[in-house]
């Protein structure tokens, strides 16, 4: 995803709507990192093996040594300029394609949702399009190598649930999961060997009308830079009148 | 000529920072008001690979070299330099142990190091001075199998949470009468003395050693005996000098950073202070003394890794980014208005710290003296 840093200098092309990402450095989305510490931390237990997938621009390759580096065995990048302007549902039939063309998998771990487009929907989508269960807002994962269940909690709003699931599974991670190790240089020295593929469209195979913006139900309208404003207030009145306001407004905002 | 970073590099870079931002910055206010390194810090270094950049993978090192160090300590400085300062010693102690220990000494001595399990030290000045190192005071005698080692070596970095001194003695007169020892802090007759109190790099501990008939087994001779100046001179030019630049580097960063965001926030006759010419002006010079500290320290550390002779550039890099630094915290504290002569804002301890640079790790005068001599050689030649 487009680094949240340079996200002032984001724009989209008046025309076709799409975001220009060129001179916008790509950054690992903070949520796939900790998915990323969450796999690995199984993978110490196991003799699992670990593969990336992401659709994203060639210049992802970067973010995807990064991973690499983590600990991640080989990875996919799916590019190819017939993706530009794909929305979460034609983002998920690449990233599927790409999954299945890869082979057998126990699970996919993804972060809960992207820090940029922060629509949540694409993991659903991905293990739907795959015809496997999935689970959102995970918050801690259990592998039980001896029966093959996996236990995992999930934040709903009032508290959280467990649940007790088999492979193949989709888990989509909060932050809360785990806290994502640092990179040793060493690992860095090591990612160098590992494998990236980079993958276009004649590789997975979709149809033209079913990526990119034809095969987005959905499309960008305009792009707004939020600007957050201070706006500043003076309460008067006796001590406890003050307090009393105070604590409205603090309430009336959701803060108390 | 390539002036782009590696996709390694930048990696390494990203990979500091968000080391240096996660497990730094939020103690730097309990190590400015204690003026403690703190030692765990050391653990989660070594994990990284910090604490062995330099030393080869043999001796439990990552062997990126100087380049990579560069960057390693340009990134911690960033966030504190007190932090880079500590370490590019420590580097010091591995580099010259590399540089000029035996096998048994390196089998030895570099990999606790490389590994982050104790801290290293180099002790050059005495308290007669540090840039008149011939004239230092402390001596050893050969006596049996032992070296005898007495006298006292001050502003030491590292001094009092180091395991392993690399100490340079006088063992006859002259230039060629220096020696390098490694001294471990548990020999017979070795102790720390006092703990300074410094107004900048607060969170680097520096102070004394002492040695009271210090017993040296004689095979913790490091180089030849005589060639004590040789150890000295390579490891304060080549990691000493390198290091104060890079750590200088970080504090220079971060003078920009700071500069730039307070500019653009803060708003006098309705607009920022950015659209002030004067401060714009400011600012500038910052951008451009930032980019030539850059291809300064990167060239001397480039130059390290390719086996060159570097001393002339180590010596440009250390002088100029150090004063740089300094100069250059001093207009962003300006640019603070009073604000920045509080110690709630960053950019009184940028200008604290980059004042320490200067004299550390040899002074802008010695620095001077080593590029005026190569300013002069090829006149002197012509003669």
């Amino acid at each position: 995803m487009p680094d949240p840093k340079y996200w002032a200098q984001l724009k989209i092309d008046p025309e076709t709507k799409i975001l220009i990402r060129e001179g916008i450095p790509t950054i690992l989305n903070p949520l796939d990192k900790h998915a990323l510490e969450a796999a690995l931390q199984i993978k110490e237990k196991t003799d699992a093996e670990i593969c990336l997938v992401s659709m994203a621009p060639s210049s992802a390759v970067m973010v995807l040594r990064e991973a690499l580096a983590m600990g991640a065995d080989r990875a996919f990048l799916f590019s190819d300029r017939s993706f530009s302007g794909s929305d979460t549902l034609a983002t998920a039939r690449v990233l599927s394609a790409g999954i299945r063309q890869i082979g057998h998998f126990d699970a996919i771990f993804c972060g809960d949702f992207s820090l940029d487009g922060s629509t949540a929907q694409v993991p659903s989508q991905v293990a739907e399009l795959l015809n496997i269960a999935s689970v959102c807002h995970v918050e801690s994962i259990k592998w039980s190598e001896e029966d093959n269940f996996i236990w995992v909690t999930q934040k709903i709003e009032h508290g959280d649930v467990t649940l007790r699931a088999t492979p193949p599974i989709l888990l989509a991670v909060t932050k809360e999961i785990n806290r994502p190790r640092h990179i040793s240089f060493l690992e860095i020295i090591e990612a160098d060997e590992k494998e990236i593929r980079i993958l276009d469209n004649s590789g997975l195979g979709l149809e033209p009308k079913t990526i990119g913006i034809s095969g987005s139900p959905t499309q960008m309208a305009d792009l707004i830079l939020h600007k957050g404003q201070r706006e500043g207030r003076i309460i008067t009145g006796s001590l406890t009148e003050i307090v009393q306001q105070l604590t409205e407004r603090l309430t009336q905002s959701g803060i108390l | 000529m390539d002036f782009k970073f590696s996709e390694r590099e930048n990696l390494l870079r990203k990979t500091v920072r968000e080391y240096a931002e996660s497990e730094i910055g939020h103690r730097i206010h309990k190590m400015e008001e204690t003026g403690e390194f703190p030692m765990d810090l050391m653990e989660t270094m070594s994990r990284i690979g910090i604490t062995g950049v330099i030393s080869p993978q043999e001796y439990g090192g990552v062997g990126l070299g100087f380049m990579a160090r560069t960057i390693v300590l340009e990134e911690l400085g960033r966030v504190y330099a007190a932090i880079p300062m500590a370490i590019q010693v420590h580097h010091m102690a591995c580099a010259a142990l590399n540089d000029f220990g035996n096998e048994e000494q390196k089998q030895k001595y570099i990999p606790p190091l490389a590994q982050g399990k104790t801290m290293g030290c180099v002790a050059v000045t005495d308290p007669s001075g540090g840039s008149d190192v011939v004239g230092m005071q402390t001596r050893a005698e050969q006596k049996g199998d032992k070296w005898i080692l007495n006298g006292r070596k001050c502003f030491i970095t590292n001094s009092h949470t180091s395991d392993y001194w690399i100490v340079i003695a006088k063992t006859a007169e002259g230039a060629k009468g220096l020696s390098a020892f490694i001294v471990e802090k548990d020999f017979q007759g070795a102790k720390v003395g006092r703990k300074e109190n410094k107004f900048g790099l607060r969170g680097a501990n520096t102070g004394e050693l002492v040695f009271n008939d210090c017993e040296i087994p004689r095979e913790n001779l490091l180089g030849q005996e005589g060639g004590g100046l040789a150890v000295a001179m390579k490891t304060v030019s080549d990691a000493g000098r390198t290091g104060m630049a890079a750590t200088a580097l970080g504090i220079l960063t971060s003078v920009l950073e700071e500069a730039a965001k307070f500019a653009s926030e803060r708003k006098l006759y309705g607009k920022p202070i950015s659209k002030l010419q004067a401060i714009s002006f400011y600012l500038a010079e910052i951008y451009a003394e930032l980019d030539i500290c850059r291809l300064l320290c990167y060239r001397a550390s480039w130059m390290r890794d390719q086996n060159m002779r570097s001393d002339t550039e180590n010596a440009m890099a250390k002088w100029y980014t150090c004063d740089a630094a300094f100069r250059c915290a001093k207009k962003a504290v300006e640019i603070h208005g009073s604000y920045g002569i509080m110690r709630e804002y960053k950019v009184q301890r940028l200008l604290r710290d980059a004042m320490v640079t200067i004299p550390a790790g040899g002074t802008a005068e010695v620095a001077k003296i080593v590029m005026g001599r190569a300013a002069l050689a090829p006149y002197e030649l012509q003669r």
